[in-house]
């Protein structure tokens, strides 16, 4: 029950934060482990930033 | 290789559970068709609209994914083979879908179908059922689907590639200007509902404050932190609410909020320069993370409202207002509910979106029928529900909501004459009275549908939660939940259009390109601005209220954009060599076309064009005579340029979709004689190759 519970708390963070733009945190800094050792990962404030910034450079967008 | 196309076959106990589930659908919407006198339960719409939905996921869908678009859960989709961890992820597909619907449900399918319920709540009805599961759905599907098979390109990029450069950017013309329509009707249907309404106004206001705050907390105290952030600001906008109802009755502060349409209109403007000026984790991003969880939220309330209050709708199913006489929007059924109800049904919008972020993220084909056909389903159930939300109000309170001063007055005693002369009986009191409990001074003339749909959700939701001038606070609430997703909608929107005018400046002149640049910044900000205002302006002064005429000219758009998507669709059908499908996106988009260029060219010659507007405007200016709302000859000069401005859009939107339509044909008739497939997807890689274990 609890597992459940966690599971889907965690569904709804995930997507509430990729509805403001905000990808997975953890997930990103997996990435970098195994892709790319040789770079700092960043902090999740520095990543926050980043993607708040990214997201209204452009494209996309969303509906009327 | 590609693996063999998966047919799964149907078990008996399925069989007759789906066929259970068609006699129920048909049953409901047989009841929801045929029935007349007594005012049927909105329940049965529900249930009719879930039973198609269903079906049309579960067999239409599924053909779409097997048959045309022929998907591949072992072929690597975009976020696996171009994997950064930031762009391209792959994603667990509910997330991916939560995404996807949080991005295309806007205040589009909540504004159509109430303006649609003019002509009775039938019409509407079927075209957002059959509309969505063979058009709408089809094309946010196919869309994604050729995304998927395209490294996740966006729209114009497959049109550029599919088409030629040329058409490519002809097409993502037709994009610009529809954006900058898009974004002054959404802006005038806020200006219609907060119109001397100090209440709604205060509350909307207060939201800037409540975002620079939220603001400087993500920035300097927690960062990152959005949920904390927002149940936090949405315990402050609930207090705005609250507080609202004071500052209505201070005789000191609501003066300073009630302001007339044309105040509203340059307060828009200026903040929508502001707010896209001004570092995005100010003030963007936090107001995008409150209407975002606001808007799902509300969306959710909406649907257990309806289905716990089991309204019955009052309104009839159709009204004489299907020969075009209408208040709300002038011309027939055909074309213009197609027009009307763009979101919901089918919108060219969707297409942008479906060939944005949504294909990054999507970890496998298999899921895209979800994604892209089940969301475009939820959509249209949100449509549903503000159709039925309008349709179980009392007609005459809404079409005195929806029907402009120009037609029936400006007084509640002209308004209920009027409207009773339809055979929509009503009294001033009843008017006063809706008026009052919803603590407004007026509601007549608020089209837009976001007034009309506040009051139909806050009779609902009184309807189960009852309480003391509870009312007044779920219309507000409501008000506020459009107003706030709108304006989001309008800064991103003004801020991608910013950077479009500056890659545009760019070709003249290099410095202007740079986004870091004030002077770029600011100039191209200001262009984009004026652009949107100045039809935001139109509006705010037009004679017939605005939405009357803007509405259409938005839907026109969006419909044509529809059309350009599908078509593409359907050109890469033939390039793929399965040309035996080519009805799939061909129909509709041959539907389209049609709705579009009918509606076009009634808008630019015949009674209810613009053209005709602007003569009669013109006639009288030239005798010397004023028609209202024109108070003197300026103003009369004024209507007749806007006017014969729509004019040129609208026939700037024809010429598009005729110059469109040509170069597809062109295309597909050249890849129908080639033999052999000549769409620009991405080889084949199997997901087993690449996928890390």
């Amino acid at each position: 029950m609890n597992q459940h519970f966690a599971a889907l708390r965690k569904w709804a963070v995930q997507t509430a934060r990729l509805c403001c733009g905000v990808p997975d945190y953890d997930v990103y800094v997996q990435h970098l482990h195994s892709h790319h050792p040789e770079r700092t990962v960043p902090s999740y404030a520095e990543f926050y930033r980043e993607r708040t910034e990214a997201r209204y450079k452009g494209g996309g967008g969303r509906c009327c | 290789m590609q693996a063999a196309v998966i047919r799964p076959n149907l078990s008996p106990a399925a069989k007759i559970a789906w066929t259970a589930l068609a006699i129920i659908g048909a049953f409901c919407l047989g009841v929801v068709a045929l029935r007349r006198g007594e005012p049927i339960n909105a329940i049965w719409l529900v249930a009719a609209s879930i039973s198609i939905f269903a079906i049309g996921y579960r067999f239409y869908g599924k053909f779409v994914e097997h048959s045309v678009l022929k998907l591949d859960p072992t072929r690597a989709p975009p976020s696996v083979l171009r994997n950064d961890g930031l762009d391209y992820v792959p994603t667990e597909k509910w997330v991916v879908f939560g995404h996807h619907f949080a991005a295309i449900a806007g205040a589009g399918p909540l504004v159509g179908p109430v303006l649609a319920a003019q002509m009775g709540y039938l019409p509407g009805t079927l075209w957002i059922l059959f509309g969505v599961v063979f058009a709408g759905a089809v094309q946010d599907f196919m869309i994604l689907g050729l995304s998927l098979r395209r490294d996740g390109r966006s729209l114009g990029h497959m049109l550029r590639e599919e088409l030629g450069p040329f058409p490519g950017l002809v097409a993502m013309i037709g994009v610009l200007v529809l954006m900058m329509i898009v974004l002054a009707v959404l802006a005038l249907v806020v200006v219609k509902a907060l119109t001397h309404s100090p209440w709604g106004t205060f509350t909307v206001a207060a939201t800037i404050p409540i975002a620079l705050l939220m603001g400087g907390y993500l920035r300097w105290f927690r960062p990152g932190k959005i949920l904390e952030v927002s149940v936090f600001g949405l315990a402050l906008l609930l207090a705005s609410i609250w507080g609202g109802r004071f500052i209505a009755e201070s005789a000191v502060l609501a003066p300073i909020f009630d302001l007339d349409a044309k105040a509203l209109a340059w307060w828009l403007i200026g903040y929508g320069f502001c707010a896209s000026v001004l570092p995005v984790w100010l003030l963007l991003a936090p107001r995008d993370y409150l209407s975002t969880f606001l808007k799902i939220g509300t969306i959710g309330l909406l649907a257990l409202a309806i289905i716990l209050a089991a309204p019955a709708l009052q309104m009839p199913a159709v009204t004489k207002f299907i020969d075009g006489t209408g208040p709300v929007f002038a011309g027939n059924l055909f074309p213009f509910l197609f027009i009307t109800i763009a979101c919901g049904a089918v919108s060219g919008w969707h297409s942008i979106i479906a060939s944005g972020t949504t294909p990054k993220l999507l970890a496998n084909e298999g899921q895209a029928r979800l994604v892209g056909y089940g969301g475009m389903l939820c959509e249209a159930f949100v449509a549903i529900m503000a159709l039925i939300a309008a349709a179980s109000l009392h007609p005459g309170v809404y079409f005195a909501m929806n029907s402009p001063t120009a037609i029936i007055g400006t007084t509640v005693q002209q308004a209920a004459e009027t409207i009773s002369q339809w055979g929509f009986v009503v009294t001033p009191d009843e008017l006063l009275q809706t008026a009052h409990e919803v603590g407004e001074q007026s509601i007549l003339a608020r089209a837009g549908g976001a007034p009309t749909l506040a009051v139909g959700m806050a009779q609902l939701l009184h309807n189960i939660l009852p309480g003391e001038g509870m009312i007044a606070f779920w219309y507000h609430y409501a008000i506020l939940f459009e107003a706030l997703f709108i304006l989001t909608t309008v800064d991103a929107g003004t801020r991608v259009g910013r950077f479009m005018i500056q890659e545009i400046a760019g070709l003249i002149h290099k410095p202007l390109q740079a986004t870091e640049s004030w002077t770029g910044n600011l100039l191209a900000t200001a262009v984009c601005v004026l652009l949107w205002g100045y039809f935001l302006y139109q509006g705010a002064v037009d004679p017939l209220g605005g939405i009357n005429t803007l509405w259409p000219l938005f839907g026109i758009a969006n419909q044509m954009l529809a059309a350009i998507a599908l078509m593409l669709a359907t050109l890469v059908v033939v390039k793929l060599k399965r040309e035996r499908f080519v009805w799939v996106p061909g129909i509709p988009a041959v539907w389209l076309l049609i709705c579009t260029m009918a509606a076009g060219y009634e808008k630019l010659v015949g009674p209810i064009s613009f053209t005709a507007a602007a003569n009669k405007y013109a006639t009288a200016m030239a005798t010397g005579e004023l028609l209202a709302p024109a108070k003197s000859a300026a103003a009369m000069q004024q209507i007749v340029t806007n006017n014969r401005v729509d004019m040129v859009m609208t026939a700037l939107f024809m010429a598009l979709v005729v110059a469109m339509t040509l170069f597809c044909l062109r295309a597909i008739v050249r890849a129908w004689q080639t033999n052999h497939p000549t769409a620009h997807e991405e080889p084949y890689v199997a997901l087993a190759d690449v996928a890390t274990p």
